[in-house]
């Protein structure tokens, strides 16, 4: 992700050409590989493999990666591979849910606190400030205790936990267009608050909220391949990253790529989702 | 520049616009700053009261017969149903049920777990001390390797820096519980060096503890990392290479105590997180510890003792991140003065 810097760049014709092909960031095109790759096996795992995850084959117990089997066998005999493809489905799934009910609220609540009166932006800091005092774990199982284990569930279990990060940056973005040149200009034509709010607030405010929502895609996802290993969310045979890593946990001596593998693939993700957003974030800042 | 707040540094950027404010007038900080920890102290108690106010509205706000919900698979014992009425004052009208709980928690009175038939502060109490020590371990590794790291990674030596962002990256990224599984898998199944069985010792600590003290400590050398750029661009540290202070001393003796003040905010608030950290870590290595009582309660849906874990750790993240608030506000005479109470 980060180059090493090397002498006398630019300083000739051949140079320049190396300083603008070295400004060009692999780290993101890489990313944007990952990010591309997983997006393809969630919505049509068939192209990668023809492999179906679910089929057991007892013979084939816990093989070892060979050509055959690229990522191994679990305890089972099903192949690592396709259950690692076939899982990206459940990840992106419930992280892009989970990133989208956080976005919704975060945004009514952020616009509500930053565009409103003051007595309504006071109630909504406070509340978001008891939000946070719940830590995100907890705030999750608590949500899932009471209404249940399962993937509809765990996506605002999840979404829960993001709000405050979300409804904090619309409030500030809010607050700053409110006292725009335009904002006043809407108000001198004697437009009504909410349409001044919908028509000029709201789409300045939203201009952070594509890269926030990308970097919170990866935490979102580790969140629920995190509850998916707890046994909170879809439920065994299914092929789900973190379920698999939970399995995992008692072959790790005669199988350790069992438990090296969707791990593997799961931070990848992440790390994909943090690198464009990283990339996104500083194509914006400089712009502003 | 809009205010993006970072998605691994909720509270630096915040607190980067406090720290950079003018220091003002110090001769009156000192009456300040009894009026600053007051209103820090009085939000703390703001706040777990709501904590305390929420988790009543959910028990009630969910359908169905709140006796059933809080007795679970034991709806059906006349006995125990009579006791939980009494005790949550389910006879009565909804404000004084409130008056009830609003009484009953500070006291320490959780309520009973039906799936475990034991109070829920007995059982949170015995499941507490595995689990504080291993957050304790966790904390003290986290901030050894937050310290160690920025240290040396603001140095001159070349390529350490691009090294420590990789791993800072992966760190950061990886989710916590596949990295205790492959410390697991590495030192315990591959190189045999430490146990997984015997959580008692001090060498079954070392796992889990480094399990949570990685992630934790990149972020926290991070931010460190991040202070100690911004201090030697001050024109102190130029004045301080001037004096003749090697490069070294200065980022020793000036520029990482100027960055260990954000560090103090972000020690508190991982502190207070780390009981809720605890779970998915104790689950992967068998450790006893309020972990393994939340999923369980979870699984059997037990919400009196769901309900007093939480109220626990929400008391702990509140007082730890405000001790470590008003550590900074003692410590930064900048922080009193530009401050807004």
């Amino acid at each position: 992700m980060t180059t090493v810097a090397l002498p006398a760049a630019g300083s000739t014709r051949l140079g320049r050409l190396i300083v603008t092909a070295r400004r060009f960031r692999w780290s993101v095109l890489l990313a944007g590989v990952v990010i591309g790759v997983a997006l393809v096996a969630a919505v049509w795992p068939g192209l990668l493999t023809d492999v179906d995850p679910l089929q057991a084959n007892p013979l084939e117990s816990n093989a070892a990666p060979s050509a055959q089997h690229l990522a191994g066998t679990d305890i089972q005999g099903r192949d690592l591979l396709a259950r690692i493809i076939y899982g990206a489905r459940y990840s992106l799934v419930i992280g892009l849910g989970a990133v989208l009910v956080s976005v919704t609220l975060g945004t009514l609540l952020g616009l509500a606190a930053g565009a409103g009166p003051r007595w309504l932006d006071q109630t909504i800091c406070r509340a978001i400030d008891i939000l946070c005092a719940f830590p995100g774990v907890l705030l999750a199982l608590v949500f899932i205790a009471f209404t249940g284990p399962g993937a509809p569930n765990l996506v605002v279990a999840l979404g829960l936990g993001g709000i405050p990060g979300f409804a904090r940056v619309i409030r500030t973005q809010a607050l700053v267009a409110r006292t725009s040149d335009y904002v006043e200009q809407a108000a001198t034509y004697a437009l009504p608050g909410w349409r001044i709010t919908l028509r000029h607030v709201l789409p300045n405010a939203l201009g952070p909220v594509p890269i926030l929502a990308t970097l919170g895609l990866g935490s979102a996802i580790v969140g629920s391949s995190g509850l998916s290993f707890l046994g909170l969310g879809p439920q065994p045979p299914t092929a789900e990253w973190g379920l698999m890593l939970s399995d995992s946990r008692n072959y790790l001596r005669v199988a350790p790529w069992t438990g090296v593998f969707p791990g593997v693939a799961l931070t990848a993700v992440v790390i994909a989702a943090t690198v464009l957003g990283r990339h996104w974030q500083r194509r914006y800042e400089r712009r502003h | 520049m809009p205010q993006l707040a970072h998605w691994s540094r909720p509270a630096t950027a915040e607190l980067a616009g406090v720290v950079a404010d003018p220091p003002a007038r110090h001769r009156r900080s000192g009456r300040r700053l009894y009026r600053l920890v007051g209103a820090r102290l009085a939000q703390a108690v703001f706040v777990l009261w709501a904590a305390i106010t929420v988790t009543f509205v959910a028990v009630h706000a969910m359908p169905g017969d709140t006796v059933s919900l809080l007795l679970g698979e034991n709806r059906d014992d006349p006995v125990l149903r009579a006791a939980t009425i009494a005790r949550w004052g389910l006879d009565q009208p909804a404000w004084a049920q409130y008056l009830i709980y609003l009484r009953r928690i500070p006291s320490g009175d959780l309520g009973t777990s039906y799936s475990l038939r034991q109070p829920v502060a007995e059982l949170i109490a015995q499941s507490m001390v595995p689990t504080f020590q291993l957050a304790a371990a966790g904390l003290v590794a986290a901030v050894v390797i937050g310290f160690v790291v920025a240290y040396a990674t603001t140095g001159r030596l070349p390529l350490l820096r691009p090294a420590a962002n990789t791993l800072e990256i992966v760190f950061l990224s990886a989710p916590p519980f596949w990295l205790a599984i492959v410390l697991l898998a590495v030192f315990s199944f591959k190189l045999g060096w430490f146990s997984v069985i015997d959580y008692r010792s001090a060498a079954g600590l070392v796992l889990p503890a480094a399990a949570i003290a990685l992630p934790m400590g990149f972020y926290l050398a991070q931010v460190l990392r991040d202070g100690i750029d911004r201090a030697l661009e001050q024109p102190f540290a130029l004045t301080a290479r001037a004096r003749g202070l090697s490069w070294a001393g200065v980022r020793r003796r000036h520029a990482l105590r100027h960055a260990s003040l954000p560090a103090i905010t972000l020690i508190g608030l991982i502190a207070g997180g780390l009981l809720g950290g605890a779970v998915i870590c104790e689950t992967v290595f068998a450790r006893p510890g309020l972990g393994q009582i939340a999923v369980a309660a979870v699984m059997v849906k037990d919400i009196p003792l769901i309900l007093g874990i939480a109220l626990v750790s929400t008391f702990a993240y509140i007082a730890a991140s405000t001790t470590a608030d008003l550590a900074a506000l003692i410590l930064d005479p900048r922080l009193r003065a530009g401050a807004k109470a």
